[in-house]
């Protein structure tokens, strides 16, 4: 049994792990209100100009670039993963073993070295940096997380699932639409969410695969170089803190549903998890 | 070659028409191995007819021939006298209990039970009360609503035969379905399913690696060895006249001597064992006694060469009288009619 000290001593190392981890966060928040546009504690007073001066075009086009892009790296992954998983945990043929090492490899690589090996390779085949080599260079680790979270699901689900639907009676499309569907859609969604979130805060591999165009990312970390909109920069950090927490308490919705640990909700919050470890 | 028992015609005969399944010339290999080498099998219609054998011994290929999971190298299939060797599994009326019981993690147990019909395009009201009938039939009423994951073992694997026995299959394949479950649990089961069997009066073609549960629940049985079948017959046929040497190993305890240039075996049970002293019988040392409960085993080494197994009833012992036995010298007898000549391995 733990005492009561123990208790409130595990209250207190909570609290300062919550505290830890929240008051940078809050503060970027706060300073999104701040009427000078000069960081300093405590602001100056409140003021909700910025949000205005955020909308500029330059903002807006580097949102959009960053959502398409995160889209379609994303939409990618999502069709290579999973067949690549398919694939993997179904059949068993020469190289297998390799093929899995080859798909994981570049989530463990420094995202400078798959730019700069991406940038060059582009540069060799004579083809201009674009919207579409942004995509590439976002699928390389796209695809991992989406492969790897199908091929934990099929691991995890027994293979005569799909037996069990023709014994009974089930055509191919009805096993794909009451079966296979179902019990994948949550590991999707769990590795699409993920695929997404990397995109779209990814840094390193976009600089050497962007020509002119900037993402969301790459706009910021430009105001910060040049030390000018910090106050642009920190709406934007506030528009981010509440956009990335909604999949978060989606996942915690799905997770208390039923009272039962949905093995899909616990997929998605694994995923979002890791994305956080994994990220950098 | 596969021994087909007289009593498969007279079956056939009965059921007046063609068996449930038969099987005729079966091969299946997977790239070296062979799996199934070469399967003749007759089951008749309402029969508990049971695949016994080790690991490996093609029992499990030979069931998912009859479903259609595996296609046959070579060989034919037959449900009900139709040739089936290349109809897909959702086409042939035979349903299945998988061993891993795989039900449908994201469906509710009635959901589960429904599937079948729902596939077959049955309304919703009507297949709800057929599901409930159904699991009222395997003891789970008003569980229709839970998920799998809610569920016990022994719960789940009714689900599994609930889900299966509702599209009322002629026949229904069973791969060891009571593999996961403790002794108790699984002693119950066998007479539950048995008594379906009965009740539903359809054929059940059940594989198992125990010979306990073989000889309890089967009205025929096959015993299967490295991909072939080594002898088809009724329980007490198969235990009593085990016509090779591995399905008197295999089914029992493996008692064999060789006597005159012939094999023979003889069940434990079967020997009289008495005081050296009684001049009847072949004399012998007891070398081991386990005391099991219920029996006590002997293990006996014969002067003239081989070893027995004897059991004895715990009738008026102790296990501290029978195991103080150990080292005694004995005579063991038994009646000539029971025992049976067996040819060697293989042929």
């Amino acid at each position: 049994m733990e005492s009561r000290a123990t208790r409130l001593a595990l209250t207190v190392w909570s609290a300062l792990v919550v505290l830890f981890l929240w008051i940078p966060l809050a503060l970027i928040m706060v300073y999104a209100f701040n009427k000078s546009n000069v960081e300093g504690w405590p602001i100056s007073g409140f003021t909700t100009h910025w949000f205005h001066a955020a909308w500029t075009s330059e903002v807006r086009t580097s949102l959009w670039l960053s959502v398409r892009v995160g889209l379609i790296a994303t939409g990618l992954a999502l069709v290579l993963g999973s067949m690549a998983a398919f694939g993997v945990a179904r059949f068993r043929f020469f190289g297998r073993e390799a093929v899995s090492f080859l798909l994981v490899l570049p989530i463990a690589l420094p995202g400078i070295v798959t730019g700069i090996a991406l940038n060059s390779a582009f540069v060799a085949g004579n083809i201009n940096l674009s919207t579409w080599t942004i995509v590439t260079g976002h699928a390389t680790f796209c695809v991992v997380v989406v492969y790897n979270n199908v091929l934990a699901r099929l691991r995890r689900s027994s293979p005569s699932l799909i037996e069990a639907s023709q014994d009974l009676g089930a055509d191919g499309w009805q096993t794909f639409r009451f079966i296979v569907w179902p019990v994948l859609s949550t590991a999707l969604v769990a590795g699409g969410l993920l695929a997404f979130a990397l995109s779209f805060d990814e840094v390193i591999v976009t600089t050497f695969t962007a020509g002119a165009q900037n993402t969301l990312p790459l706009l910021i970390l430009g105001y910060i170089r040049l030390g000018q909109q910090l106050p642009v920069v920190n709406v934007i950090a506030f528009a981010m803190i509440l956009l990335t927490s909604i999949p978060v308490l989606l996942a915690q919705r799905l997770t208390r549903d039923t009272g039962v640990l949905r093995p899909g909700a616990a997929e998605v919050t694994e995923a979002v998890e890791t994305a956080q470890a994994t990220a950098y | 070659m596969a021994t087909l028992a007289p009593t498969a015609a007279d079956t056939e005969a009965a059921a007046g028409g063609a068996p449930a399944v038969r099987l005729t010339g079966i091969r299946r290999s997977y790239g070296a191995v062979v799996a199934v080498a070469g399967v003749d099998l007759a089951i008749g219609a309402g029969e508990f007819f049971t695949l016994l054998g080790p690991s490996g011994s093609g029992k499990t290929t030979t069931l998912r021939v009859i479903a259609g999971f595996e296609r046959p190298d070579a060989g034919r299939v037959e449900l009900q006298g139709v040739d089936v060797t290349h109809v897909a599994p959702s086409q042939r009326a035979v349903n299945t209990v998988f061993q891993d019981y795989a039900l449908f993690p994201h469906m509710t147990v009635a959901e589960n039970v429904e599937y079948g019909l729902r596939v077959k395009g049955m309304r919703r009201r009507d297949r709800r009360v057929r599901a409930e009938t159904m699991l009222e039939r395997v003891r789970l009423p008003g569980l229709g609503d839970r998920k799998p994951v809610q569920l016990s073992g022994g719960q789940r694997q009714r689900v599994a035969l609930a889900r299966a026995i509702v599209n009322g299959p002629p026949v229904l394949l069973l791969d060891e379905p009571l593999g996961a479950l403790d002794l108790k649990l699984r002693q119950e089961m066998q007479i539950f399913l048995k008594a379906l069997q009965q009740d539903l009066g359809i054929t059940f073609v059940y594989v198992t690696h125990d010979q306990e549960e073989a000889l309890t629940m089967s009205d025929r049985m096959a015993v299967f060895n490295e991909g072939r079948i080594e002898q088809v017959g009724t329980p007490a046929d198969v235990y009593e006249h085990p016509q090779t040497e591995f399905v008197a190993g295999f089914v029992g305890v493996s008692n064999i001597l060789e006597r005159e240039g012939r094999r023979i075996t003889i069940r434990p049970e079967k020997i009289r064992m008495s005081d050296e002293a009684a001049g009847e019988g072949e004399a012998g040392t007891i070398r081991s006694v386990v005391y099991v409960g219920m029996v006590t085993r002997y293990v006996v080494g014969l002067d003239s060469g081989g070893e027995l197994v004897v059991v004895r009833q715990n009738l008026e012992t102790s296990s501290q009288d029978a195991l103080s036995e150990q080292g005694k010298r004995v005579r063991l007898s038994w009646r000539p009619e029971h025992t049976y000549e067996i040819g060697k391995e293989g042929t």
